[in-house]
């Protein structure tokens, strides 16, 4: 049952886009990702509308103090057992806005993070990258 | 009655609901992923897929949003294919054997399935009302109307069919899956006249409609209301949902292919099958989403009349 569970994960991860407060960069690589031309169907990733149908998180963007219960919400709704996935260095560890008045961290501090994947902003294989290592450790 | 429900037929038709429609359905599904990925220049995900998806949602976690009604909302999915599973012991019992009677199955049982499909519209809407969601709610409004404007044109288009066989027979017979199975098996399918053509047309429309893909898939536009009418359902319920899509994608097609292409008796039945299926998904992957106002006026003022004509020259016996 377990071994199926994992299974049907792998094959199958169903991402969701949020995004905290990022400066869109990231999301725009994103999107670049979903486009034919790097086809992550392959792996059986589809983008979903509701966090209702995601088994992967893609988060991108450092949390600030208006986003933050939004983000836990969010986490909240998504069905378990579910991927976050850290895209760009804001979101691994707040990068230039470590120091901002109102950033109150990366996303590791309240949710747990499976993969991290730097860059400013990452390049789409180096999320393909992420994404399926992280898969493969389940 | 009690004739119809018995023997291996019955047998036959259990386990061909069971266990081949969803699966068909799911394989048909990896098929519609498959052209649309080459559409696309790319190459698609492996055939497993859709099981894979399946699977995966059944043993995910299902979560009930607070204050949803939660009986209502566990049970609308299965609502959708207890209609699909309705429809496909029929379709399969008027069609099995070589040569079909004109008085195989039960009056008026082109009815019931007509209103069966109704069932998988129904059973969204329910789903998403009771689910306490406003993106819910937006999606189950716009579901009911996309119904509303469907309906019309596909009871005219099967009027066609039926109007042909009354003519030659009597009412009772054309009111008969068997009976319209029965005419074209002794006169040639329906779609080779030109009234059989408007049919099929209006049809492979409603097909798209009721299937939910792209120029209408105004109630679960996942970019614009966020999946629309499944917003709220995740695990085994949404997985319910994705099988009752797959069993429909099967039935629709061997719906048309049964009243106005010669049933399923035969091997062609495969090809002229697999046609429907790459017909639907091409329309799908060629075509921008409508907003619900435009489909309504494309049902019923384009469609609806396109019916009648149809209908008027059926009378006529073209
Ligand atoms: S990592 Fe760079 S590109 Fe991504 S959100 Fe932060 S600043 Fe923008």
């Amino acid at each position: 049952m377990k071994d199926l569970r994992v299974w049907g994960l792998k094959k199958s991860p169903w991402v969701y886009h949020l995004a905290a407060a990022s400066c869109n960069n990231c999301d725009i690589e994103i999107l670049e990702l979903l486009t034919p031309r790097y086809d992550v169907e392959r792996f059986g990733a589809v983008l979903v509308g509701s966090p209702r149908h995601a088994d992967a998180l893609l988060v991108t963007g450092v949390i600030n103090r208006k986003s933050l219960p939004r983000v836990l919400e969010v986490y909240e709704q998504t069905p378990k057992p579910c991927l976050v996935i850290a895209i760009g260095t804001c979101a691994c560890n707040c990068h230039i806005f470590r120091n901002s008045y109102n950033a109150v961290g990366p996303y590791d501090k309240y949710i747990p993070v499976n993969a991290y994947i730097p860059g400013c902003p990452p390049k789409p294989e180096a999320m393909i990258m992420g994404i399926v290592k992280a898969l493969s450790k389940l | 009655m009690s004739a119809w429900l018995s023997g291996w037929r019955l047998v036959i038709a259990f386990v061909g609901t069971v266990i081949v429609v969803p699966a068909a359905g799911l394989v048909l599904t990896w098929v519609d992923r498959f052209v649309s990925a080459r559409v696309q220049w790319r190459k698609g995900p492996p055939f497993y897929q859709p099981f894979a998806d399946v699977l995966k949602l059944l043993l995910k976690q299902t979560i009930v949003p607070t204050g949803a009604a939660r009986t209502v909302f566990l049970f609308a999915p299965l609502v959708g294919i207890a209609g699909m599973s309705l429809v496909a012991v029929m379709l399969f019992y008027s069609n099995l054997g070589v040569v079909v009677a004109q008085r195989t199955s039960f009056v008026g049982d082109i009815i019931v399935i007509l209103y069966s499909f109704a069932l998988v519209p129904l059973a969204f809407i329910i789903g998403a009302s009771a689910s306490r969601n406003p993106v819910a709610a937006v999606g189950a409004s716009r579901e009911m109307t996309l119904y509303l404007g469907y309906e019309l044109p596909f009871v005219l288009a099967l009027l066609v069919p039926i109007v042909k066989v009354a003519q030659k027979w009597d009412v009772a017979s054309a009111l008969r899956l068997g009976g319209l199975i029965a005419y074209q098996q002794q006169f040639g399918p329906f779609l080779y006249s030109i009234s059989g053509v408007i049919a099929a047309i209006i049809i492979l429309f409603v097909i798209q409609a009721k299937l939910g893909y792209v120029p209408f898939d105004i109630p679960e536009a996942e970019q614009e209301i966020m999946s629309g009418v499944i917003v709220e359902y995740s695990g085994a319920p949404l997985a319910a949902f994705r099988i009752t899509r797959a069993m429909m994608f099967v039935l629709l097609p061997l719906f048309l292919l049964t009243v106005l292409w010669g049933g399923i008796g035969d091997w062609w039945a495969i090809l002229k099958f697999l046609l429907i299926v790459v017909l639907v998904v091409l329309m799908k992957n060629t075509n921008p989403r409508l907003t619900i106002h435009q489909a309504l006026t494309f049902f019923w003022f384009i469609l609806a009349p396109l019916g009648i004509v149809g209908l008027v020259l059926a009378f006529i016996g073209l």
